[in-house]
């Protein structure tokens, strides 16, 4: 126990992020999977109906329960997030293990082609990939990760490249390894510290970036519902129903919290 | 000499990669611009004519250099959607969502350098630790919510400006300035959270090295050791972070002109996007992209005055 208190008190962003990311993630997933209402069955009795002990929060501009549809659109940017930052990982860890260790004229060139892009802030990014591939949620997915790619390369190319010269990685050499098994069998678990702190990092962009792109209109379509979206609808009843948006907004708000700390806590860890 | 040559290099290189990346993207765009022009009833005579006179059937690198070419000389082509020049179209509409990000930025310097070496020099007191706990708030809520809050707070219940009332600069720049406020502070208060975080653990680490010590026991007060030895090398880091900041500010501005109704790139942008307009998305992105390249070549050049370290280093 006292154990316990001095390591909190040792990271508190850990432990608070730990808290907040797991308590929200688990009251959208509940709500996901087991809230007895359709979250697109509309009501026109119910519009903006006050919050009850049947309708937790209350209901939107269509009558459809809100903590439902929280918790649906909740967990479609959850699961974009998630889906965009898989991509992101694993294409940016075969590139950048593979750039990494070799080095040479390709390392070169994709490396620059690599600034070029992280140049660009990533919602920019998204936004040609999106006029290109054209909105929905799977485009969405597709466009993020890829966006999500270079930063993820970056950060494992430079894991490797400190890595790819040590004892164990020469001891590994001289034992007859071959260079893939090096690279993946005996370098990659010790990118995973710091792979893990920028996972949650990119994670909690991700969030951002889908929640933005689907607020401007070009994200999630409906009738696909994500935290982004809703919010954009709840701006048009600003002034009559302003709980619609503000509890959207803390739902994104809560997120971000959660995983930003909890990211900060785990590099600080790392 | 040789660096700045280096430097210019590079970014040469930037610039055509970029663009380079920005026109491949909507060539692979299925449809050509004369089959936009002339609709899916058109005949392949018809096409193929319009496609000499446009230049569509010579080689990708011929196109792209022509693009290249006309686009710094200010001819960006035609909207497809309203049929009058992108240049026009870009033009009124540039000025507005630069004022925006200038006067973001000019409040995330503003607040942050204060907060961060305030927070810093008192970092026990009570306050200190109150205002770091508000700013990791600040720093999670996404700018277009803030907007969101801003424009119920100021504009809903105090009535401090009119939502949706934006006045062009033509008309009366000082209440144009007053309209940008607010979307300004919703761009610039998550932004200066985290830059002042970022000061706060740089003046921290410095802090506790020896040179600070030495200056202490020479004799200086705690003003002059931070003012004059700690600041100027805890800011360097956050020289890199504001850079990087101004360039994520023209971004962000396109998402706050959409919660404030400001007719600037981003409204346009989206409108285009939606619309398949592809010759002004193409515009847009690639000014903007010019935009943060030279932001970045600027941030580059600092460094150095900033950082006697950086010169020596290349």
């Amino acid at each position: 126990m006292k154990d316990l208190m001095f390591r909190i008190r040792k990271n508190p962003e850990l432990y608070t992020g730990a808290v907040i990311a797991a308590v929200i993630s688990f009251i959208l997933i509940a709500g996901f999977l087991f809230s007895p209402y359709d979250p697109n069955a509309m009501s026109a009795a119910e519009k903006f109906a006050a919050p009850s002990v049947s309708h937790l929060l209350g209901c939107d501009n269509f009558g459809r329960d809100l903590f439902t549809r929280l918790c649906v659109g909740g967990v479609t940017t959850l699961f974009i997030a998630l889906a965009t930052v898989s991509i992101g990982v694993v294409f940016g860890t075969i590139v950048g293990a593979f750039t990494g260790y070799y080095g040479g004229a390709v390392d070169e060139v994709l490396m620059r082609f690599n600034d070029a892009v992280l140049a660009f802030p990533s919602i920019l990014l998204a936004l040609v990939f999106i006029s290109v591939f054209g909105s929905g949620t799977f485009k969405v997915i597709i466009s993020l990760g890829i966006v999500f790619v270079p930063s993820f390369a970056r950060i494992v190319r430079g894991e490797y490249l400190r890595c790819r010269n040590l004892d164990y990685v020469r001891s590994a050499r001289l034992m007859g390894a071959g260079d893939l098994r090096i690279m993946f069998v005996h370098i990659l678990p010790n990118t995973f510290p710091v792979l893990l702190s920028s996972t949650v990092i990119g994670f909690n962009n991700a969030v951002l970036a889908e929640a933005s792109m689907s607020f401007l209109g070009i994200g999630v379509q409906p009738p696909d519902s994500s935290l982004g979206r809703m919010l954009s609808d709840a701006q048009a009843f600003l002034f009559s129903e302003p709980s619609y948006a503000i509890l959207t907004g803390c739902t994104i708000a809560v997120i971000v919290l959660g995983f930003s700390l909890l990211g900060e806590g785990l590099k600080k860890h790392a | 000499m040789k660096t700045v040559l280096k430097k210019l290099a590079s970014f040469i290189i930037t610039v055509l990669l970029v663009t380079l990346f920005v026109f491949l993207a909507f060539e692979l765009i299925p449809g050509d611009a004369a089959t936009f022009r002339l609709g899916t009833n058109a005949t392949p005579e018809a096409l193929e004519r319009l496609r000499e006179e446009l230049g569509l059937n010579r080689p990708f690198f011929v196109r792209y250099f022509t693009w290249l070419y006309s686009f710094f000389f200010g001819d960006m082509g035609q909207s497809l959607s309203y049929g009058v020049s992108v240049r026009s179209m870009l033009a009124s509409k540039l000025p507005i969502t630069i004022t925006l990000t200038l006067m973001s930025f000019v409040m995330i310097v503003a607040l942050s350098v204060p907060l961060g070496v305030l927070t810093s020099k008192y970092e026990d007191r009570m306050w200190a630790r109150s205002l770091d706990a508000l700013g990791q708030v600040t720093m999670s809520i996404p700018p277009f919510f803030l907007g969101i809050i801003i424009m119920y707070v100021f504009g809903m219940i105090i009535h401090a400006f009119t939502p949706g009332g934006f006045v062009s600069w033509q008309t009366d720049p000082v209440r144009f300035i007053g309209y940008m406020f607010f979307p300004s502070v919703a761009i610039a208060l998550p932004k200066a959270a985290m830059s002042a975080k970022l000061l706060r653990t740089s003046i921290l680490s410095e802090r506790k090295l020896d040179y600070v010590r030495t200056a202490y026991s020479r004799g200086n007060s705690t003003m002059d050791v931070l003012y004059r030895h700690v600041l100027k090398n805890a800011i360097i880091p956050v020289i890199t972070f504001l850079g990087m900041t101004l360039a994520d500010t023209v971004a962000g501005s396109l998402v706050i002109e959409q919660v404030f109704s400001i007719p600037g790139f981003g409204r346009l942008l989206i409108s285009s996007i939606s619309n398949r307009d592809y010759p002004v998305v193409q515009s847009i992105i690639a000014i903007i992209a010019m935009i943060v390249i030279v932001i970045n070549l600027i941030v580059d050049i600092m460094y150095r005055f900033m950082d006697p370290r950086m010169r020596e280093r290349s």
